[in-house]
């Protein structure tokens, strides 16, 4: 669904079943875009004349930024909907909201919302010309963040062949590791691990080519990389886990328990941190931490995936002139 | 006065075992006259042949949400007894929901003249078990069965503790009103989820263990044992409660069991694409889990196949599975499922047939799905050779959300009669 007939990138929905080497071309792409702190910016015009909408179902800050920002890089006209206030709360169906928006004339949604397939529900509705890129549905995927993951990691260890990876936290609700398990399956990665208390562990997750690991020492040993995920305070209160203090005794990542993994092992996190919860603030802004090249990363990754999808409609549209 | 005789019939009727070509005399709205019975100077103002055609008693429906009063931009009742009546079925039992909870005489007497006004399929009401079906107050079960409700039932509803669904089954006893209970913890049971498992974690929707019927189930059981009242329990969906269920049995335990008859066919590979046609409570679980259940009724341990028809309006289905509205509009794919089932080999016709009529009649204490003489002529016409395609522009219910659109089926409904009347034929579109 997310592809074009001659394979290139449609919609970007989730990073199953993407070919390795179109996750490559994404990765190539997005290293072109990647700037360098204190240089100046230069605009690309591939994305002039185009129309970005933002639908923002669910809070966020990072993503939001990192997609406008890449949206404005590309010289997309960009509209921010924090829909969320707005038309569903009086009423208006999803379906009904996005043929509004459709109707004012755009090119690409970004969407981020809080029901897992509500991108490709999008995907499958709207009209034929529009792009939809997946800033995160429910527990479902998380496509950029994942990709940009894999170009922090490519910009470390250039081979994914042998490295160890380990994925550390709520597996079970988190969009941000299975997008992640995905990718670096398809990218063939040595070994894969989460590790995570059982309360946090999604059923049957062993199916999708990772090993499940409940010991956090055990699960550390000989990492290549280390990738932390957000540990939210909501979960607290519905008996997934008995206190903050308890989950950073057995889970936090320490300064001692980082030794455990190999002494090149880069640490990782999707953000916002939460120190002193899943992660250990002399960790988080350790010389092993890649935390900020991530978000650098997140705006290259955008714009790579921005660019492929807008492409991919002129090609298209091409065609269809020639036919 | 309706007058008719039916020639050549091959009349299939489990109860009295009866599976052979004869004719069937009609007076009025009884059965006057099978086979040899029927007299010679029997004066017929209509006859048909049902040559190389079936005829079955009436189908019993355990289970079906009319949505009306309450939701009547889903559907009304003379929609779906209609739609019922297209598919064989003359008898519906008619579910509570919270929108439509019908936990008054007053509601009951205005269901059953909406059904009579109709004039299609019978309807028999089971009726709340609590008020409003909040589960805190038993509803007036007395009044209930008073008005003519065959049966008390929560729907989906949650009870609020063990105390009150113990009362409830004691002050029903009372009434010899039998119980229709879902087994499902509500703990356990996350709105808009699937079976859980490597397909939930995958597609990243919230999972419904098997333990939220099993555990449930459990608990009733052990009412059960304690006051001995009767249980039904409503579409069992796993392998898990299908061995409780037997073991129950077993230990002579006054308990039945259902399932829809679409448990018996999707899994939750179905879901795999999000589609919210297939969003059901219960879920579509396991292909182990609906193996089971196909075991089940062959070996005769469940009691009945309903339909658990839910109509919807379309954009209840348009949206993001979890936020879809769970259920099937079902009707039209009862009989022809059931079939398909005796085509696999999985029931045996008459048992197929049994599924549908007498045995569903009884746990609701009537005497449908019978034909016999003197009964009521509340039968369908059936041609097993008519292959045709299911298309949802063609469904005759207002709910047109099934997920078998496209599939063929062998067999079809070709004329219903309700007390003798026709009600449904589908060369007159009647």
């Amino acid at each position: 669904m997310q592809l074009t007939a001659d394979g290139k990138l449609k919609h970007f929905l989730t990073t199953e079943g993407i070919p390795p080497l179109l996750l490559e071309e994404i990765l190539d792409r997005a290293e072109q875009f990647v700037s360098l702190p204190g240089k100046a910016q230069v605009k690309a015009p591939l994305l002039r004349g185009k129309t970005v909408m933002n639908l923002f179902f669910e809070n966020s800050t990072r993503t939001r930024t990192t997609f406008e920002l890449a949206a404005k890089r590309l010289s997309a006209d960009l509209v921010n909907l924090d829909i969320r206030n707005s038309a569903t709360s009086k009423g208006e169906s999803l379906l009904d909201t996005i043929r509004n928006i459709e109707a004012m004339g755009c090119d690409m949604f970004v969407v981020r919302h809080s029901s897992s397939s509500a991108a490709h529900f999008i995907a499958k509705y709207c009209a034929p010309h529009i792009s939809v890129i997946n800033a995160g549905d429910g527990r479902h995927a998380h496509p950029t963040q994942a990709m940009l993951d894999m170009l922090t990691i490519r910009q470390h260890k250039p081979d994914f062949t042998p490295l160890k990876i380990a994925i550390v936290g709520d597996i079970k609700h988190s969009r941000v590791a299975r997008s992640e398990i995905h990718a670096l399956n398809t990218l063939c990665a040595g070994e894969i691990r989460v590790i995570a208390p059982i309360t946090l562990m999604p059923n049957g997750i062993e199916d999708m080519g990772v090993k499940v690991y409940t010991n956090m020492e055990e699960g550390l040993k000989d990492l290549d990389v280390v990738i932390m995920l957000r540990l939210q305070h909501e979960r607290m209160n519905t008996a997934q886990l008995p206190s903050v203090r308890e989950y950073y005794a057995r889970y936090g990542l320490t300064e001692e328990r980082l030794k455990l993994a190999k002494p090149d092992a880069i640490v990782m996190h999707p953000g916002p941190v939460n120190r002193g919860v899943e992660i250990d603030s002399r960790v988080a802004d350790g010389s092993q931490s890649v935390i900020l090249q991530q978000v650098t990363n997140g705006v290259a990754v955008r714009m790579a995936v921005m660019s492929m999808a807008i492409a991919s409609q002129a090609s298209l549209a091409k065609e269809k002139g020639a036919s | 006065m309706s007058q008719i005789l039916i020639k050549n019939a091959h009349v299939i009727n489990p109860e009295t075992e009866l599976d052979e070509v004869i004719d069937i005399a009609i007076n009025g709205s009884k059965i006057a006259g099978l086979g040899k019975s029927v007299s010679k100077d029997f004066k017929a103002k209509e006859v048909i042949d049902a040559k190389d055609h079936w005829v079955l008693p009436g189908l019993v429906d355990l289970s079906a949400y009319l949505r009306e009063p309450g939701q009547e931009n889903k559907t009304r009742i003379p929609f779906e007894t209609y739609s019922a009546a297209s598919a064989g079925i003359t008898r519906i039992c008619c579910m509570p929901e919270p929108l439509c909870a019908i936990d008054s005489g007053a509601m009951v007497k205005l269901i059953r003249s909406k059904v009579k006004k109709a004039g299609y399929s019978r309807v028999s009401v089971i009726g709340a078990l609590s008020q409003h079906l909040k589960g805190e107050q038993l509803s007036h079960m007395g009044s209930l069965k008073y008005v003519g409700c065959v049966g008390l039932s929560q729907g989906h509803a949650p009870v609020k503790d063990l105390s009150t669904l113990r009362k409830a089954m004691e002050y029903a006893v009372t009434f010899d009103m039998p119980l229709f209970l879902h087994p499902i913890d509500h703990s356990l049971m996350i709105t808009g989820g699937m079976h859980e498992g490597a397909l939930s974690t995958r597609l990243g929707l919230n999972p419904i263990p098997v333990a939220a019927e099993t555990a449930a189930m459990a608990q009733i059981l052990t009412l059960v044992e304690q006051t001995q009242s009767p249980v039904h329990f409503c579409r069992l969906s796993s392998s898990d409660s299908m061995k409780m269920l037997k073991q129950a049995k077993d230990s002579g335990l006054p308990v039945t069991a259902d399932v829809a008859a679409h448990q018996l066919f999707l899994t939750e590979m179905d879901v795999c694409d999000y589609n919210p046609l297939c969003h059901t409570v219960p879920p579509l679980r396991s292909e182990r889990d609906r193996d089971a259940l196909r075991q089940a009724a062959s070996d005769g341990l469940i009691d009945a196949i309903c339909s658990d028809h839910q109509p919807h309006e379309i954009d209840a289905k348009l949206a993001p599975f979890e936020e879809t509205s769970p259920g099937i509009s079902a009707f039209e794919t009862l009989l022809p499922l059931t079939m398909r089932l005796v085509e696999e080999k999985v029931l045996s016709k008459t048992q197929a047939i049994s599924y549908l009529t007498n045995k569903p009649a009884k746990l609701i204490r009537k005497r449908s799905g019978n034909i016999e003489v003197g009964r009521a002529a509340d039968f369908s016409i059936y041609d097993p050779n008519e292959f045709w395609q299911l298309e949802t522009e063609k469904m005759t219910s207002r709910g047109k959300n099934t997920p078998f659109s496209g599939w063929g089926f062998n067999g079809k409904t070709i004329k219903t009669f309700v007390r003798g009347k026709k009600v449904y034929d589908l060369n007159e579109g009647l």
